[in-house]
């Protein structure tokens, strides 16, 4: 029998959603372990990195890496990763664009560190302890990670051949992708592994939207009696869908909830929030300037709501005046 | 450089224009040309003094033959001025021409900026941006529109007259639309004309009677336009035709309802007059009016404040022609091309207090002394006061309301030249001693001066100074004379003049609502009101907006012969078109990706022209090229990047962006 | 790199660059008309023509200050005016959001900046840059490409050979 081809898989700044969504393959992940070799899953075997610098550049043919990349550790990973592999995966929303954790990119490094470590209501640090480079203990001297200013997504410190998207990708999407790759029929590097359609293609809800929708207000989706049918920008609530890619099966949809935007805009979208805010900015029902501000005052923080998963690989990547 | 295209067999050319020394005096020319050279793509980079004359299209021409050039840019003048010009030179050498971009160094560099390093860097940056940009460019087909042949001619004044019955004479058929009762304008208001003092009338009513019989024009008066939709080739106009409450096809001209009216005499504001005369509710604008049709006021009409008239004006009317039924009827007509001719207001000199308009009955307006003067007019010509006597002093103020800051600006260009024709008119009927205050006398064109010499050899005084104040001579209990004083600028000192009768020479303004014209007709005006032409000397009577033209006093003041040159070139650009049977278009047009689209709609409801429509069976949207306008605004909005507009494409855009920075950083952070 | 640090000359002021976006109608028009009345104005505006201000899209203005704009000004036709009826309402709207946003992003409100300028405003084009220049000026350098440039550094600093050490 010929030897499977090499998979690694790897953690960085995510929630774990990621790792879950593997087991999430159900019955299909048996098609996974027959067809390919997982040589390093740290959150479901116990491989150590020494075991991956073993590996010749290039012997496993792909590394998915899930969650974006803040510490030196991560940026260590992702590099020794990169070298040892044929194809680099980002791997869910915070590896492709930043995902949740760029949200931090609206804020300083010492402004998190600050809440973290002791103005958080369940943090009690009265020596004010904080994470230090160097750890000295038992006579060793330990180097700790370095937690970066910026939270970036996987391709702006390597280089990426695809990318996953979702949060976290579904397995319908892991499996297509892992078909796709195993055929050895590769799509040109720099794909997004998902239609490059938005999701109101494929959205249940498609034909309740009007062609003649102006928002007079904007609600938002805790505090409304959500209905089950109408499309959710019909009724005044903000949904991604038509800025986002599909691929997902508007699975938040059929929970009736609006799309939030995690698999990212299409290839022609270079700035998904940008994108997203112009068209629903243009469709104001209002033409002086405190009308207008009264209506977008609706969306109370627009930039959390248009970048949620993609501060990191938005034009201005992160707030500046540090 | 990330940003390029990846397209290896691009050839760029690259030009600059000396403009003699409009460009070149300010931006360093040879530096752009060598700065040019080193970007890449450009396979030549060239200056030449004028690219615009034959040599220097010619040069363009020759490269691309023989440099096997793909791509143009010029940097010259404003788009606006020749980028026809460069893309015809670049069309007749094979090239496509849209794989052409100008650079735009004289209006928005060498001539607004003076420090020439500065100029030349911004000279550098925007080259550079059209360098990138033109790699981007495609090769697109100009589209066709088809000229409907009907012209629709707004206004029925002299412009409006002259217009219409040029077209129709062509053969065209035209609808000569007039918010007035009777058609004539201005020009129907005057006595004699200046230089050559024919009377206006002897000139005017033959074509105002040609209009009303030319088969080819249909004649709407007391109509007006509502609303312009469509687009150059087809316009839909609508117009609303106000009710008379005569049927026009059964009145005869007779006017014995007049006559017959229960009001024995005229007790109303004449309108034509300007109230120097009192007219009965029904009534006509004047004897000459075309088309002869009475109008009934219902604002003052008996018949319809209280219901009770005796109708006498019904009994007497043979042709049953009187209806109080009448309704206002809205016409709807499909045109090709629009003639705005919509002429102008006189200025209001109660907004001069200390000139003593409306508080002193013996201060007229220059318009109603063209109205005492005429035979036809309220005083059968006689120059007479309000209280019935005869002027033996007469001052004519000019510039009143015009040429200052605190009114209007500009020179009206009219009011010398028609001063001095009252004044030669005044003295004739008169013998009266003859004042005219003035500024300036600008008497330009052809034999005015001469009719100004002519002028003050008669014995017309001229005094130099601006009018400070009129006031009622008390003097020696003295009678009823006026006192002007102002500053003899010529000898110095204050004068005072006592004169019977005071003329102010009004200015000429743009109407009351001349912006809300302008809106429905999708044309441009200056803040004053006038509107503007495509270009001051190269378009004069073309707009901003393909298929209308101006002619007349709504683009600005003039006198007679200018207002019909001007409309007899307006009928000429309308026929141009007409004859040509179609136009070309910009094709910046956008256009859905199909396979892209996810039919959220976002980009429907935000096309003001329905150009948009959602494909029920596919599920996406479908934009009408025949309907889009290209402004872009759905591109822009289009969420998932489904939308493209032509001539304007995101990545030609981006590319500006990359080269105005001079951006060489790499898009990703590797 | 930036002109301002090309220039060579290190006593030169410090220049902003400002991406104007005007649309075809009125406001590039307008510009055209300042420079046939040879109208003076601050040579730091580039000038990008499009058809209306409703095609200025959102990521043009985002992209202009990533690649090193100073400011963004946008230029469009007065409410009402509209060439294409209402494209500047539209872009009004963008606009007011997207001051929102940039603001989060660190980036000052007198940064970008939309104007009304009718064609025949043609003084109003020197009033308005000139009077954004001095803003922008007054708000020194946004240089944004130079900013990211120093953030990447804390990715260089650490070496891929980290070991645990023994003392």
């Amino acid at each position: 029998m010929a030897e499977k081809p090499k998979v690694a898989m790897y953690w960085c700044a995510s929630c774990g959603g990621c790792e879950e969504s593997v087991v999430d393959l159900a019955e299909d992940i048996l098609f996974v372990v027959e067809n390919v070799d997982i040589i390093f899953w740290p959150v479901a075997m116990d491989f150590k990195r020494s075991d991956v610098e073993k590996f010749a550049d290039g012997e496993i043919l792909v590394s998915m890496i899930n969650g974006a990349i803040r510490s030196s550790e991560q940026y260590e990973m992702a590099q020794l990763l990169r070298k040892k592999s044929k194809i680099m995966i980002a791997y869910g929303a915070c590896s492709h664009m930043g995902g949740i954790p760029s949200l931090a990119n609206e804020f300083r490094k010492e402004l998190i560190q600050n809440y973290v470590y002791s103005e958080a209501p369940t943090v009690s640090n009265p020596d004010e302890t904080r994470p230090q480079p160097i750890l000295k203990e038992n006579g060793r001297e330990v180097e700790l990670p370095v937690l970066w200013e910026t939270v970036r997504a996987l391709d702006q410190v390597v280089d990426v051949d695809y990318y996953i998207p979702g949060c976290p990708p579904t397995p319908k999407i892991l499996k297509n992708a892992l078909v796709t790759l195993l055929s050895g029929n590769l799509p040109p590097k720099g794909t997004v592994l998902s239609p490059d359609v938005a999701l109101c293609d494929e959205c249940p809800r498609k034909d309740t939207k009007p062609t003649d929708l102006q928002f007079k207000e904007f609600k938002r989706p805790h505090l409304v009696e959500i209905d089950p049918e109408l499309c959710f920008l019909a009724q005044g609530l903000i949904c991604m869908g038509p800025a986002t890619r599909s691929g997902c099966e508007a699975l938040c949809i059929g929970g009736n909830m609006p799309c939030s935007g995690c698999f990212g805009p299409t290839s022609r979208v270079r700035d998904h929030g940008a994108k997203f805010l112009s068209s629903i900015a243009s469709s104001v029902d209002a033409k002086t300037e405190p009308e207008i501000d009264e209506i977008l005052n609706g969306i109370p923080d627009p930039v959390g709501t248009f970048y949620r998963y993609g501060l990191a690989k938005s034009t201005l990547h992160r707030r500046l005046n540090l | 450089m990330t940003n390029q295209g990846n397209n290896k067999d691009i050839r760029i050319g690259f030009y600059i224009c000396h403009c003699g020394t409009n460009i070149a005096s300010t931006v360093d020319v040879q530096k752009v040309v060598e700065f040019a050279s080193k970007l890449p793509k450009v396979v030549v980079s060239r200056d030449y003094k004028y690219m615009c004359s034959d040599p220097g299209q010619e040069l363009i021409q020759k490269d691309i033959k023989e440099l096997g050039l793909n791509r143009i840019v010029v940097a010259a003048c404003s788009p606006f001025l020749h980028e026809k010009t460069f893309r015809n030179a670049s069309s007749q050498a094979g090239l496509n021409q849209f794989y052409f971009q100008m650079v735009n160094t004289r209006e928005q560099n060498s001539w607004v900026h003076l420090d020439p390093y500065a100029s030349t860097e911004k000279a550098i940056d925007l080259v550079r941006a059209a360098i990138y940009r033109v790699v981007y460019h495609k090769p697109l087909e100009q589209k066709r529109v088809p000229i409907h042949p009907d012209v629709l001619v707004v206004g029925g004044g002299i412009a409006g007259i002259h217009a219409a019955l040029t077209l129709a004479n062509a053969g065209k058929k035209v609808y000569l639309v007039e918010r007035e009762p009777s058609i004539g304008g201005h020009m129907a208001m005057f006595d004699k004309t200046f230089p050559t003092l024919d009377c206006a009338a002897c000139i005017l009513t033959p074509k105002m009677t040609a209009v009303k019989n030319h088969p080819n024009i249909t004649l709407w008066t007391y109509s007006e336009v509502i609303g312009v939709d469509g687009y150059v080739g087809n316009f839909k106009v609508k117009v609303r035709r106000k009710p008379r409450y005569i049927n026009e096809d059964l009145c005869i001209g007779c006017l014995d309802c007049i006559e017959a009216c229960v009001y024995k005499e005229g007790r109303f504001y004449d309108e034509f007059n300007l109230g120097l005369s009192k007219r009965k509710p029904v009534y006509i604008p004047f004897p000459q009016a075309v088309p002869l049709l009475v109008v009934i006021d219902p604002e003052t009409c008996i018949q319809f404040k209280s219901g009770k008239c005796k109708q006498t004006c019904v009994e007497v009317c043979e042709p049953n022609a009187i209806d109080f039924t009448q309704k206002e009827r809205i016409e709807e007509i499909e045109v090709g091309t629009i003639i705005i001719a919509t002429g102008f207001q006189t200025f209001d000199p109660k907004k001069i207090p200390y000139y003593g308009y409306g508080t002193y009955p013996n201060v007229y307006t220059a318009l109603e002394v063209e109205r005492l003067i005429n035979a036809s007019g309220p005083t059968q010509g006689q120059i007479v006061l309000r209280d019935g006597t005869r002027p033996k002093s007469i001052a004519i103020i000019h510039c009143v309301g015009s040429r200052d800051k605190n009114t209007n600006q500009w020179c009206s260009r009219v009011c010398c030249l028609y001063s001095i024709k009252l004044a030669h008119l005044l003295k004739e009927r008169t013998e009266a001693e003859i004042y005219n205050f003035y500024i300036d006398i600008r008497t330009p064109g052809k034999m005015m001066d001469e009719f100004f010499i002519r002028m003050k050899e008669e014995g017309i005084k001229f005094i130099r100074g601006r009018v400070a104040d009129i006031y009622p001579d008390t003097s020696n209990g003295c009678c009823g004379k006026l006192v002007v004083k102002a500053e003899d600028t010529l000898v110095g000192e204050i004068i005072k003049v006592p004169v019977d009768m005071v003329v102010l020479s009004i200015g000429l303004e743009p109407r009351a609502d001349a912006q809300e014209i302008r809106r429905m007709f999708n044309i441009t005006c200056s803040t004053e009101g006038f509107y503007i032409e495509r270009h001051p000397k190269l378009a004069p009577v073309n707009t901003f907006t393909d298929g209308i033209f101006l002619a007349g006093c709504c683009q600005g003041p003039k006198d007679i012969p200018d207002t019909v040159a001007q409309a007899g070139a307006a009928a000429a650009e309308a026929l141009t078109l007409i004859d040509t049977g179609y136009i070309e278009i910009e094709p910046n047009t956008a256009f859905v990706l199909e396979d892209d689209c996810s039919g959220c709609k976002s980009c429907i409801p935000l096309c003001p022209y329905t150009a948009i429509s959602f494909l029920e069976d596919k599920k996406k949207a479908f934009i009408n090229e025949v309907l889009c306008k290209g402004c872009g605004t759905c591109v822009a909005a289009c969420p998932s990047g489904s939308i493209v507009q032509n001539l304007f494409e995101d990545e030609e855009i981006f590319s500006e962006i990359v080269g105005v920075l001079n951006y060489t950083y790499h898009e990703e952070e590797v | 790199m930036m002109e301002n640090k090309s220039n060579g000359n290190g006593q030169k002021e410090w220049q902003p660059k400002i991406v104007a976006f005007f649309c075809n109608w009125c406001t590039y028009t307008a510009a055209d008309s300042a420079g046939v009345s040879r109208i003076k104005y601050a040579p730091n505006i580039r000038i990008i023509r499009v058809m209306c201000s409703g095609r200025v899209d959102p990521q043009f203005i985002l992209d202009s200050f990533a690649k090193g704009a100073d400011g963004v000004l946008i230029g469009g036709c007065h409410p009402g005016d509209c060439h294409y009826q209402e494209g500047n309402y539209k872009c009004l709207r963008r606009f007011r959001l997207l001051q929102r946003v940039i603001n989060s992003f660190g980036i000052e409100p007198e940064r970008l900046r939309l104007e009304w300028i009718s064609a025949s405003e043609a003084d109003r084009v020197r009033v308005v840059v000139n009077e954004m220049v001095n803003q922008v000026k007054a708000l020194g350098p946004l240089a944004l490409p130079q900013k990211y440039e120093e953030l990447k550094k804390e990715i260089e600093h650490h070496p891929v050979t980290s070991e645990i050490k023994e003392e």
